[in-house]
């Protein structure tokens, strides 16, 4: 992709698009759109399946150490589906123009930023119910909002994740369930883990919405619906009811129930931690890149074989060696 | 060429959700041929039985209308009212229709 100077676009043309995008239509990858729309969408995109791809590597961590059969089935089909949805965000990433090599590359380069939430590391079992339930189920209040972004190949993309996160999000949870009926020592192991992701679950939504750099062009756009702070009280209200009714409780203690709006007022958000980890300094931030690049130059072999086969079936042989 | 200097083709995927309905479009694979956008294809557009039968093809392949066309291209058929049935008057009180 070659990065393109600040283009003076054709007023009228822009005036037609945003006019499209206020009635509400859906723009697809050969339709005229702004520039800058395009690179929104794709660093928005991109960063959306990086995501689905590094959030493999806190799950696949356990799958080796699963409780029981049953859930070691349960986490690999979980771990496979994330793969497959960053798969699905390439794809549509692709029909803006760019290529998905590049993309990954700048991953593997450690140029391209994803969720911050997959830079936190999975101490216990309980993890695993913490992730699918509170990590999946914030993404799936995202989600459902970018199902019906204006841009046509995302928000189908979108449809088919949420379908499939729904069954991240219950497995996760029937986990915290189990564990918070269990023994003194499981329900105190679900109860740390709850300790240690419910923060960075509400930072997932994105800094305050007087400090989002890009929250207000992208809803101008339609890209997005609600703004990060509206959602994320969507995920507080929801996630309260699920808190109480196993028992536990929430790290903390300026939480607040707002008898006259219905909703859970949270205390302050520690956006120092939420920046240090976007910038790089979270506890997992080298190990998950460092998993990725393995992982990469691991598979080469297979990428090589599979282009050699495809040669040689079709005949032309290995002289691009 | 390294492996990683060359990208794997990318096929648009078809699936036919059940018995007699049409294959619809579903999203697109990278794969270095046919049979392997295929194998591609079902594991990440049919994890969940989505599909019954997949056709994959070369994105190459495809020839779209374009959206600037769409107004000329189409507008053939916007002045044929004649074409529906609603264009044509039945006596009142015929309940055939």
């Amino acid at each position: 992709m070659t990065p393109s100077p600040a283009v003076s676009e054709d007023p009228q043309r822009t005036a037609e698009f945003e006019a499209r995008i206020a009635r509400g239509e859906s723009i697809e990858p050969k339709d005229w759109m702004p520039e800058r729309y395009r690179k929104q969408l794709i660093r928005m995109m991109s960063q959306h399946a990086h995501s689905e791809v590094v959030g493999m590597l806190p799950e696949g961590n356990w799958i080796t150490r699963a409780p029981s059969l049953r859930r070691k089935l349960t986490l690999l089909a979980k771990v496979q589906d994330e793969a497959g949805h960053g798969l699905y965000i390439y794809c549509g990433t692709e029909t803006l123009g760019v290529d998905r090599h590049e993309l990954v590359q700048d991953l593997l380069d450690g140029k391209a930023k994803y969720s911050s939430i997959f830079n936190y590391p999975t101490l216990s079992w309980a993890d695993m119910g913490a992730i699918g339930w509170l990590v999946d189920g914030a993404a799936i209040v995202n989600q459902t909002m970018l199902a019906k972004a204006s841009y046509g190949p995302y928000a189908r993309a979108m449809v088919r994740i949420c379908k499939e996160e729904n069954f991240h999000k219950r497995q996760g949870y029937e986990i915290m369930v189990t564990l918070s009926a269990g023994t003194p020592a499981q329900r105190a192991m679900a109860q740390e883990s709850l300790n240690r992701f419910w923060w960075p679950s509400l930072m997932m939504f994105g800094p305050p919405d007087k400090d989002s750099s890009n929250s207000d062009e992208l809803m101008k756009w339609g890209v997005k619906k609600k703004s990060n702070d509206e959602l994320r009280q969507r995920f507080i209200n929801l996630t309260m009811g699920q808190v109480k009714a196993i028992g536990l409780t929430v790290p903390d203690p300026d939480l607040t129930y707002d008898e006259t709006t219905g909703d859970w007022q949270s205390g302050p958000i520690d956006w120092d931690e939420f920046w240090r980890v976007v910038k790089g300094n979270g506890p997992c931030n080298k190990e998950r890149l460092a998993a990725r690049n393995a992982a990469h130059d691991e598979g080469a072999w297979v990428r090589e074989a599979a282009l050699a086969y495809a040669d040689k079936q079709a005949g032309r042989g290995t002289e691009a060696a | 060429m390294s492996a990683d200097e060359r990208s794997w083709p990318l096929w648009e995927v078809f699936t036919q959700a059940k018995d007699g309905a049409p294959h619809e479009h579903a999203g697109s694979v990278h794969a270095t041929d046919a049979e392997h956008a295929l194998q591609n294809a079902r594991d990440v557009y049919a994890r969940r039985n989505e599909g019954i039968s997949l056709w994959v093809v070369p994105s190459t392949a495809i020839t779209a209308s374009t959206p600037e066309d769409m107004g000329p291209f189409f507008d053939p058929a916007n002045d044929k009212a004649y074409r529906h049935p609603q264009f044509y008057t039945v006596p009142r009180g015929v309940k055939v229709f």
